[in-house]
This record gives structure tokens, C-alpha cells and sequence, in this order.
């Protein structure tokens, strides 16, 4: 239970903290002419194999960093999967639900596809496409079905595994054939960046999904709790 | 420039506000929720910054920086829901 | 085409994938693996002492617009000391985790780590630097829980939280410098910053989330209760390479980015608050009643003296004189890493077979086991700088500065710190001394003990008398020029 005299000390720290930080944020904002990269990103778009220039920076010009990332996600579900099982699942879905699902979760597929597809040269991609997938896994999961629609344990693991095995390799490859690592050459880029993105849409899905359903999934039945 | 002040600021109070939170609030759930909060004050920076005006497109670099974050925060989040998870269940 | 950087991080994310996928065969691919990072990461450090600094521009495009990684003596150095450093773990961990259900969560979070800490040491990226921040700390977090209890989980949780917190803290640094110079790779800001508001908020706030990760005092709140209830290699791993990480950070931004803009002043604070971490860390290990626990207040200490370094470079202007200060700074860094982790491991192998460990009983176990209770003395020898520890080196170059530069109050902390350092360790070393049954074998537990005998070997002579290299090394550093 905070003193008086701390509990208004706080919001006062923190009111000077923002003051300041807002000061600078200012100073930096217009101390620049607000060109940054945006030139540089902007210009190179027609070399990187792909027209959004978003889904160029991710995954070309700054494709690292999207590596890595994709191992921060399954690094999590990995720390997840060490606690132990997972809880028990929920109770099977009424009427009404149920066919809530049998509608939605094709959908969600669907645009889950779509995103992806369309990420080359509109808003969309992997990560946006790999979430909707998610989406679909929660709703199986909470319709009772306690893994999710996701494959039994040793397919699962190679499906989370995906998206950072083929970026892996395809950088690995890449670099050995002596373009450098990741360093897409002019005419496959584009399919390079399609079957990258495939696999890790894939990835993220799962990865998501199986992160939701809190554990590994225990490999027999078990009491069910109500939703 | 307005545009840009605003947002910025407004970021710049969430940041502020979830570090309050954290700082002074006991408990995991609202913790985490702060955290989440300030994520969300730094991304809204970074978007505010990659505004150019109406009329050109705006900075790629910022928003891929938004998207990459984003996954990390849901990331973390994930599996400290997952310790806190387990942590409740261990105590009942 | 080679790109040794590029390697340094994919071979150990390639083995964590091959343990994701197969986890019954993870310890092969651990030690596989292991092997091979070992290999390039010390392939990359000599290469980087026989021709200088190593540049790997990624996918094509250099520095604005791509990521670049940099090996230059700084990192060559932190890499080389990770590189082994790693290799013992994995190797005490293959014998460890044994058969048990946990090897199968071990090596992929293992490997992880190893390359986050890879990336972390070559990066050149502000936003890249975050998302390798994310990863260690998310993969530390987790391999702390390993080991199941209660605390474990509860104080890793702590962990995570203060990572995050600590990581949203830098976040917002690096947005605001791309805010104002437009740009995230190390050397353009480095070149484009200039002196203001902008600059020490960045500084503030970038340094401010790094210190909550490096656990100085008084943000080091969540270090002894996460590194003491960790298995033993995760221990190690948390104390000698994690913390570290946070630590290079902190003095390459200082040195490459903020140095030349802002004033010496900025860094005092720094000073004052590790000469705190050495006396309270010392004295808390002091009255530590357990093992593990005093080992990571001693963690605390030497990060301590770790940071009383930079007022002291801060005092002398960039060149060849700083230059010598700042290889002592990374040789203590370097010979605490080796110390710490081989003190974690045969702290391992005492508990494993003692079954707990309470210094008060730990006598008799400690004599059955004298590899193990000799890898502690050496590692004792280097943490509380005894000749000829590449920490005595330190520490008396250390010393000699602060005199040279008339900064004199650091003086008795450092001893203070020495002699507190020595009362805790002979506390424990002493329990070993009573008269018990002579031990049968000098090593009972070859893949438990040797690897911490190794480390303390390294911490105590080979850092301590074949130090020079590093010294060559570090005026590679781009930073100190």
C-alpha cells in the first residue's frame, strides 16, 4: 500500500519523464525532413521481387530480422511446451456453435490463403495470412476438438519448425552457391519470397494454434472441462 | 508535422502510462497488460513517424519494424501466460 | 563463399530445428552442433585478430537499408568466450540431462540461445539488437524453468517480466533515434548523431532497458533467486554468457554511438551504481547459505566492477590509452565469464551427487569429489583476482587508472570488494579441508567435471598469462578508435 506522499510522487515522476520524452520526440521530429528510408525502401521496390513495399522490406531487404523473429515464435511455444501437458481441452460444441465452425474456420482458411497470396503487392503476407490460421485453430479448439486441428506430435513439430527451416536453408543455399546469404538473385526472388512466405504462414499458424492450446497435447483422452 | 506530434505524443503517453502500471501495480495479469500497453505506445510511434502526408506512400521501414515487433510481443506474452498458468494451477 | 558471421548464427539454429523435429536425438544434434558453432565462432575471432574487423552485408544491401553484421575485436572477443564457454555446457548438460524428459526441451531452447547470443555479439542494427534481445531472453527464461519447482517458475517469471520491460524500454530508444537521424545500422547513427535532448533520451532510455537485462544494482532484484534455482548448465549459462551480453551492449553503444556526443558525466552514474553492486553482491554472497545462491550474488558483484570500468574510459579521451583500459574491462569480462560457469558446473556435479546444496553440509561431498572442488578453487582464484587470473590483470590495471586519473574513491571499493570476495569463497572452500576419507578417483564424473576443470584452468592461467592476444585484438575494436 503506497504512502500518500509516494503515490503522488509517482504520477509526478512519470508526468516530467513524458514531458521530456515528449520534448525530444519533438526535437527529433523536427530536426529531420522526414525522408529517412522511406526514399531508399521506395526506390529499390522493383528489384526486391515483390510490389508491397512492406512485404519487401520484411522479406528481402530486411529478411534477418523476419528469421529471426519466426525463432522468437517458436522459441515461446517451445518455453510452453516444457511446462508440461496441456490442460484439458472443452467440452464438445452444442448446435449453434457448431455450425458457427463448420462456416467460419473454412473461411478463415480461405482469407488465410488469400493473405498470403496477395501480400506480394498488396497489404497482407505471411504473418497477416499465418494469423488468420491461428484464428481458425482457436475456434476448432474451443469447439472442443482438443488438438485444434492441428497434426498429432511428431508432424506438429515439423510443421512449427518449418518456416525457420526453409528460410535457413534458403539463406544457407544461397550463400554456398555464392550469392551471399539471402541475397535473392534478380529473377527468382519473386518465387524465393512466395515459397518462404508459404512455409512460414504454415509456421505461424500452427506455431499460434498450439501456443493457444497451452501445452502438448496429452496423447490420450482425458475429462474434458465445460466451456 | 501535426499529424505526426499527435500520434507520437499519444504513443508516447501509452508508453508512459503502462510503465506506471508496471511499476506501481502489483499482480502478473495487470503486469503483462501494462507491458502490452507500453508495446502498444512504441508502435504508435514508429507508425506516427512513417507518416509522409497524404499524398506519397508512406515509410515501408517503420511499419515492418511494427509487424516484426508486434510477433515478439505476442511472443512473450504467450509463455508469460503460460508461466502464470502454471503457476496458479501449481497453487491450488 | 563462406559468410562466418552469417554461419555463427544459422549452424545453431539449424540444430535447434533438428532437435525440434527429432527431440529423442537431441543431445546428438546438441553436441553436433555444438561442435560446429564452436568451430566458426572461433574461426571468425582469429580470423578477425589475423585481418581485423569482418563485415557480412546480408541479402545484398548494405547499411542503410539492410541488416549488416560486424565481427570486430570487441565482439571477436565476447564471441571466442562464448564459443567455449558453450562448449562446455553442452557437453556437461549431455551428461546432465542424461535420459531424462527434460533433454528434449533442453537442447532446441539450448541452441537457441547459443545463437541469440551469436547474432547479439555481430550485430550492427539497432532493431536487430531488439529482436536478438527477445530471443535470448525469452530462451533464458524458459531453460530457467527448467528445472520444474516452484521458485523456479516464479522467478523466472520475474525474469521474463523485467526482460520485456527492459526491451520495450530500448525499443523506444531505437524509435526515437530513427525518428531523428532516420537510420538503425550502428555506424551511421554513430556518424550522424549529434549532441542534445535527443541523444541522452535515447541514451537513457536504450542504456536504462539494457542495465534492467545486465542486473546492475539495484535493478538486479531478479538475478539470485532466477540463476540459483536454474539446473546447473542453464546456471552457468545465465550468470557467464547472458548477463554478459547485456553488459557488451551497453559499452558498444556507449563507446560507438554515445561517447562522442555526450559528456563523461553520464556515465558516473554507472560507476556509482556498480561500486553499490560490488559491495552489497559481495556482502549478501557473504551471507549466502546456498551454493548456487552465493554464486549468483557473486554474479551481481562482478557486473559491479564491470560498470566502475566506464567512468574511468569515460576520463580518457578515444586512442591508444583507452584502448588498454578497455581490453582489462574485457579481459575481467572474459576471465568472470570462464570463472562463473565453471563454478556453476561443479557446483552441479557437488549438488548432484550430495543431493542439495547447503554450504554448511557440503564438506564431505566436496572431498569425495576433487575435480570438481578443484575446477570451484580455480574459479574462486579468478573471481576474487588472484595471480594469475586474467581477473588480477584487470584489476590491477583497473587500479592503476583510477589513480593515474585522480579518481581515487574507487580504490577501496574495489578492495573492499577483493576482500569480501576472498572471505566467500574460502567460506566455502574451507568446508572442503575438514578431515574426511580420502577420495577414491580424482574424477569420478568425466563429462561433469572436466569441463568445469577446463574453465577454470582457461579463467585462471590462460587468460591470466596469454592474455596479450587480446590486447591486439581490441585495437581492431572500431569503437575505440
Amino acid at each position: 500500500m503506497p504512502r500518500p506522499g509516494l503515490s503522488l510522487l509517482m504520477p509526478l515522476v512519470l508526468m516530467a519523464f513524458a514531458a521530456v520524452l515528449g520534448w525530444a520526440f519533438w526535437l527529433a521530429l523536427t530536426g529531420q525532413d522526414g525522408e529517412r528510408l522511406a526514399g531508399i525502401a521506395l526506390a529499390q521496390v522493383p528489384l526486391s521481387g515483390v510490389s508491397n513495399p512492406v512485404t519487401a522490406v520484411l522479406l528481402n531487404y530486411r529478411a534477418y530480422d523476419t528469421l529471426l523473429e519466426l525463432g522468437v515464435l517458436l522459441s515461446a511455444l517451445l518455453g510452453i511446451w516444457s511446462l508440461g501437458p496441456a490442460p484439458p481441452g472443452f467440452a464438445p460444441a452444442a448446435l449453434v456453435f457448431r455450425g458457427l465452425v463448420v462456416l467460419v474456420v473454412p473461411a478463415l482458411i480461405l482469407v488465410g490463403g488469400y493473405m498470403l497470396w496477395v501480400g506480394a503487392h498488396a497489404p497482407g503476407g505471411a504473418f497477416q495470412g499465418g494469423a488468420l490460421l491461428a484464428a481458425a485453430g482457436v475456434m476448432l479448439a474451443l469447439s472442443g476438438r482438443e488438438r485444434a486441428g492441428l497434426p498429432a506430435e511428431a508432424g506438429l513439430r515439423v510443421v512449427v519448425s518449418l518456416g525457420v527451416v526453409v528460410f535457413v536453408l534458403v539463406g544457407l543455399g544461397l550463400m554456398l552457391v555464392g550469392s551471399g546469404f539471402l541475397h535473392y538473385p534478380l529473377g527468382i526472388a519473386k518465387w524465393l519470397i512466395l515459397a518462404i512466405e508459404t512455409a512460414a504462414t504454415l509456421a505461424i499458424g500452427a506455431t499460434l494454434a498450439a501456443a493457444y492450446l497451452g501445452g502438448l497435447p496429452r496423447s490420450r483422452p482425458r475429462a474434458t472441462r465445460r466451456s | 508535422m501535426t499529424t505526426q506530434l499527435i500520434y507520437g505524443g499519444a504513443g508516447i503517453l501509452l508508453f508512459v502510462i503502462g510503465l506506471g502500471s508496471v511499476l506501481t501495480r502489483p499482480g502478473l495479469w495487470r503486469r503483462l497488460i501494462a507491458i502490452n500497453v507500453m508495446g502498444s505506445g512504441v508502435f504508435q510511434i514508429l507508425v506516427a513517424v512513417a507518416y509522409r502526408g497524404t499524398a506519397v506512400p508512406p515509410d515501408p521501414v517503420p511499419h515492418a519494424l511494427v509487424l516484426t515487433g508486434i510477433v515478439v510481443a505476442v511472443s512473450a506474452t504467450a509463455l508469460a501466460l503460460a508461466f502464470g498458468q502454471r503457476l496458479e494451477d501449481e497453487d491450488d | 563463399m563462406i559468410d562466418l558471421p552469417a554461419l555463427a548464427v544459422s549452424l545453431p539454429l539449424l540444430g535447434a530445428l533438428a532437435a525440434v523435429v527429432l527431440p529423442s536425438r537431441g543431445g546428438l544434434f546438441g553436441l553436433v552442433a555444438g561442435a560446429l558453432t564452436t568451430g566458426v565462432g572461433l574461426a571468425l575471432a582469429a580470423r578477425v585478430w589475423l585481418e581485423g574487423a569482418v563485415r557480412s552485408e546480408l541479402g545484398g544491401w548494405g547499411a542503410p537499408l539492410g541488416i549488416v553484421l560486424r565481427a570486430d575485436g570487441l565482439s571477436a572477443a565476447f564471441l571466442a568466450m562464448a564459443a567455449l564457454v558453450a562448449l562446455a555446457i553442452t557437453v556437461y548438460a549431455g551428461r546432465y540431462f542424461g535420459g531424462s524428459e527434460r533433454r528434449r526441451h533442453f537442447w532446441p531452447l539450448w541452441l537457441l540461445l547459443w545463437a541469440a547470443l551469436n547474432g547479439l555479439f555481430l550485430a550492427a542494427d539497432l532493431f536487430n539488437l531488439y529482436v536478438m534481445l527477445e530471443l535470448l531472453g525469452l530462451a533464458a527464461a524458459a531453460l530457467g524453468a527448467l528445472a520444474g519447482t516452484q521458485e523456479a517458475l516464479a522467478a523466472n517469471l520475474r525474469y521474463l517480466l523485467v526482460g520485456l520491460l527492459g526491451s520495450m524500454t530500448y525499443l523506444l530508444g531505437v524509435a526515437l533515434i530513427y525518428t531523428a537521424y532516420g537510420v538503425l545500422d550502428l555506424g551511421l547513427v554513430a556518424e550522424l548523431i549529434s549532441p542534445g535532448p535527443v541523444a541522452a533520451s535515447a541514451f537513457a532510455l536504450m542504456t536504462g532497458g539494457l542495465l534492467l537485462k545486465a542486473a546492475l544494482f539495484p535493478l538486479h532484484f531478479w538475478l539470485p533467486p532466477a540463476h540459483a534455482n536454474a539446473p546447473a548448465p542453464v546456471s552457468a549459462a545465465l550468470s557467464a554468457l547472458v548477463v554478459k551480453a547485456a553488459f557488451y551492449l551497453v559499452l558498444r553503444l556507449w563507446l560507438e554511438v554515445f561517447a562522442p556526443v555526450l559528456g563523461p558525466a553520464v556515465v558516473v552514474p554507472l560507476g556509482l551504481l556498480g561500486a553499490g553492486a560490488v559491495l552489497w553482491g559481495s556482502w549478501r554472497a557473504l551471507r549466502a547459505e546456498r551454493l548456487k545462491l552465493l554464486a549468483a550474488y557473486s554474479t551481481v558483484a562482478q557486473i559491479g566492477y564491470l560498470f566502475i570500468f566506464f567512468p574511468l574510459l569515460a576520463a580518457i579521451p578515444a586512442g591508444a590509452g583507452r584502448e588498454e583500459l578497455l581490453a582489462a574491462a574485457v579481459l575481467f569480462a572474459l576471465t568472470h565469464g570462464f570463472a562463473k560457469a565453471g563454478l556453476f558446473l561443479a557446483a552441479g556435479a557437488v549438488q548432484g551427487a550430495a543431493g542439495h546444496d547447503r554450504i554448511a553440509e557440503l564438506g564431505a561431498t566436496a572431498q569425495a569429489l576433487p575435480a570438481a572442488t578443484l575446477a570451484m578453487a580455480l574459479a574462486g582464484v579468478a573471481l576474487i583476482g588472484l595471480p594469475p587470473s586474467g581477473s588480477f590483470t584487470a584489476k590491477w590495471i583497473l587500479l592503476e587508472r583510477a589513480l593515474s586519473l585522480g579518481q581515487w574513491w574507487w580504490i577501496p571499493v574495489v578492495v573492499v570488494g577483493t576482500l569480501l570476495a576472498a572471505a566467500y569463497i574460502f567460506r566455502f572452500l574451507g568446508r572442503a579441508f575438514r578431515p574426511e576419507a580420502a577420495p577414491q578417483r580424482f574424477v569420478t564424473e568425466p563429462r561433469a567435471e572436466l569441463p568445469a576443470l577446463a574453465l577454470g584452468l582457461i579463467a585462471v592461467f590462460v587468460l591470466g598469462l596469454a592474455a596479450l592476444p587480446l590486447w591486439d585484438l581490441i585495437g581492431i575494436s572500431e569503437a575505440a578508435r
